[in-house]
């Protein structure tokens, strides 16, 4: 199997989902000429020209709008955001045509669409070029949300978002792009509101998703040498959730620990902690805890930028904790 | 000899033109006379915004309308939705919220959708649908078509951003569309001059090199032959027009607002119902030997019976069950 970067896997699927199907096209800020703000969409405006490949002014309201009202004549467009940041601007659009359209009229104008890009904090971009999304766009019925963590999930759940007849929101990580990792080539989508096991565990569970699957990792392995066993959850899908996934899990475990780079005042983890505590209550030996972004805007000097963030060593701590170590 | 014969067949194609944009317009006023009366007995519930005194916009710039182009609206779209022929039985069993609606009784006043007709929608937050319309506008282009998307909004909504980003869009990437604003010069309660820097609308274009016309909204053949043109440059060319149409609202901005406010007088409103765009046309095709008195009474009854007809139905259409709760929120 290929090993392709988080980047690369993207560009991949985006080119082949480009080449299987002509009504699907890609619109955003210097996607085209430029090849891309973080180079994802590389080589698709040679391959597919600019009717395809579609630059656009610095207007995310207005162009995620056009995107909708291509999707509302039945193509599929895929919206870049440069980032999720940016993407506020846009929220009228995401939130009151494409997730509501398909109800408002009845079930008569689905919204195929897809709108994608980098969330989450980088290295000191500070306070507004740092913030993770999602339990906002998780908020909305009518929205699919979808935050991949490794290169073969990145193409696959892409591919899957753009074959989705429904508006798919595709949290991508900036700092995950460079990751690299073995990427199934040609057919490969993952289906949306599956998570995925990606470390098997027996005495605590860790939920993550996104670049926090990476620390999530890392805690897990020094959790092993300290005599735990850490089990990790990658949710891959925040809308709908893998409700069965993670109840399976606490239910082997008795322990959790939610992980995500949001802020923790109605995070995803909290509505992680809701299902856990509603469908595993009689299993759980802790009270789940959560680890988050400190509950601030994003510094930048680096040092407090590093307090500020979830890290392995928070989440060795949580799990510490829940397992009564502590 | 040919032009002598073309001529009266031209005319007569006119008179009848009017005479069906005349019924149109009847159409529309009795059909909101009576979502008013209907809303005043409990039976329409929300906000219900009605077109009484703006029916030329709609009757004359979609007379120049093909049946695949597009349509989009704002949510003062009861007109527009009828005259593109949406069934008043559906629009009316919508705004009763009834199972029969066009919306299947989930949209409402303000969320008209009949995609067989390609009327793509009321929308309901201020300019959030002019980017659709150059979203539907693209898709034209991307499959070559020579359609146009016919997209109507408020003088209000120019003060929105999005107004603007979708207008530049259009024109540096020549989308088929037609930006039809309905200055009828107030903003709810907000007289546009009191909030708005350029209150010519049609001047806007220049900032986005667009073609632009100013209409009178009273007159349906001024509404109609200026669409025309728009529809047939943007048919030929691919290129976007501004058409800033001058109309009034005889009603307040909503059922809940009273008939003219205190944010204009009572003089004003009925000085403005001197130019009653119904009784116009009615005017016009009177003096031009088309129409006499029981000719349009008995068009006036016709159109009656058809809004009454529609308040019947939707009063004895079911509620959508309860499962519709759920259902359409996303495709599966």
């Amino acid at each position: 199997m290929p090993t392709l970067t988080y980047r690369d896997a993207l560009n991949q699927a985006l080119r082949e989902e480009m080449q299987r199907d002509p009504s699907v096209f890609l619109m955003g800020e210097e996607v085209g000429v430029y090849q891309g703000a973080y180079k994802v969409s590389r080589g698709l405006l040679e391959e597919f020209g600019p009717m395809r490949v579609v630059d656009t002014p610095i207007a995310e309201l207005g162009f995620a709008g056009v995107g909708v009202g291509a999707a509302m004549a039945g193509l599929r467009p895929v919206i870049e955001f440069m980032t999720w940041n940016f993407a506020v601007l846009a929220l009228d659009q995401i939130v009151n045509s494409a997730a509501k359209i398909l109800y408002e009229s009845g079930g008569q104008v689905p919204i195929p669409i897809v709108f994608r890009g980098p969330n989450g904090a980088a290295l000191q971009l500070a306070a507004q070029h740092s913030q993770a999304w999602e339990s906002w766009l998780a908020h909305i019925p009518g929205l699919k949300v979808v935050a991949p963590a490794t290169p073969a999930d990145a193409k696959g759940l892409l591919k899957a978002a753009i074959r989705d007849d429904n508006p798919v929101i595709v949290l991508e990580g900036e700092m995950l792009y460079n990751t690299k990792g073995d990427v199934p080539e040609g057919e490969h989508v993952v289906p949306i509101g599956k998570a995925d096991v990606k470390r098997a565990g027996t005495d605590v569970t860790l939920i993550c998703h996104s670049k926090t699957v990476v620390p999530a990792l890392k805690a897990a392995e020094q959790l092993q040498e300290q005599g735990v066993s850490a089990e990790v959850v990658d949710l891959r899908s925040l809308r709908p959730m893998d409700e069965e996934t993670l109840v399976a899990s606490v239910v082997k475990t008795n322990r959790c620990v939610v992980a995500e780079e949001g802020w923790p005042h109605c995070g995803i983890g909290a509505q992680v902690v809701d299902i856990i505590q509603r469908e595993a209550f009689d299993s759980l030996d802790a009270p789940v805890l959560r680890v988050t972004q400190a509950d601030v805007p994003m510094p930048y000097n680096k040092q407090l930028e590093r307090a500020a963030k979830p890290s392995p060593e928070k989440i060795v701590a949580a799990a510490r904790r829940v397992c009564y170590l502590d | 000899m040919a032009t002598a014969t073309a001529q009266p067949a031209k005319d007569e194609a006119l008179l009848e033109l009017q005479r069906r944009m005349l019924r149109q317009m009847l159409l529309v006023r009795r059909f909101e006379e009576k979502a008013a009366e209907a809303y005043a007995l409990g039976k329409i519930g929300g906000f219900c915004h009605l077109y009484i005194g703006q029916e030329a916009v709609a009757a004359g710039s979609l007379a120049a309308l093909r049946d695949d182009d597009y349509v989009i609206c704002s949510y003062r779209e009861h007109g527009q939705a009828l005259v593109r022929g949406v069934p008043a039985n559906a629009v009316m069993a919508e705004l009763f919220g009834k199972a029969t609606g066009c919306s299947r009784g989930k949209g409402g006043s303000m969320h008209l959708f009949d995609v067989s007709r390609r009327f793509m929608g009321g929308h309901a937050i201020v300019g959030g649908h002019i980017p659709l319309a150059a979203g539907l506008g693209f898709a034209i282009k991307y499959r070559g078509g020579d359609q146009v998307c016919l997209c109507y909004f408020g003088e209000a909504a120019v003060n929105i951003g999005v107004f603007h980003e979708a207008l530049n869009m259009a024109s540096v990437w020549k989308l088929p569309i037609i930006f039809c604003c309905e200055n009828n010069r107030y903003g709810m309660g907000t007289a546009f001059e009191r909030v708005a820097a350029v209150t010519d609308v049609v001047e806007h274009a220049c900032s986005y090199d667009m073609a632009a016309e100013l209409v009178n909204g009273m007159d349906a053949m001024a509404v109609y032959g200026a669409t025309e043109r728009a529809a047939e440059r943007a048919r030929k060319t691919g290129h976007p027009t501004l058409l800033e149409v001058r109309t009034y609202r005889f009603m307040g901005h909503s059922m809940s607002d009273p008939l003219h406010g205190v944010y204009r007088t009572k003089e004003e409103v009925e000085e403005q119902k001197k130019r009653d765009p119904i009784s116009q046309l009615a005017l016009k095709l009177k003096e031009e030997g088309a129409l006499d008195d029981p000719a349009l009474d008995a068009l006036d009854a016709e159109v009656r019976a058809v809004v009454e007809a529609a308040v019947q139905f939707a009063d004895q259409s079911p509620d959508p069950d309860l499962a519709e709760l759920t259902s359409h929120v996303l495709v599966e």
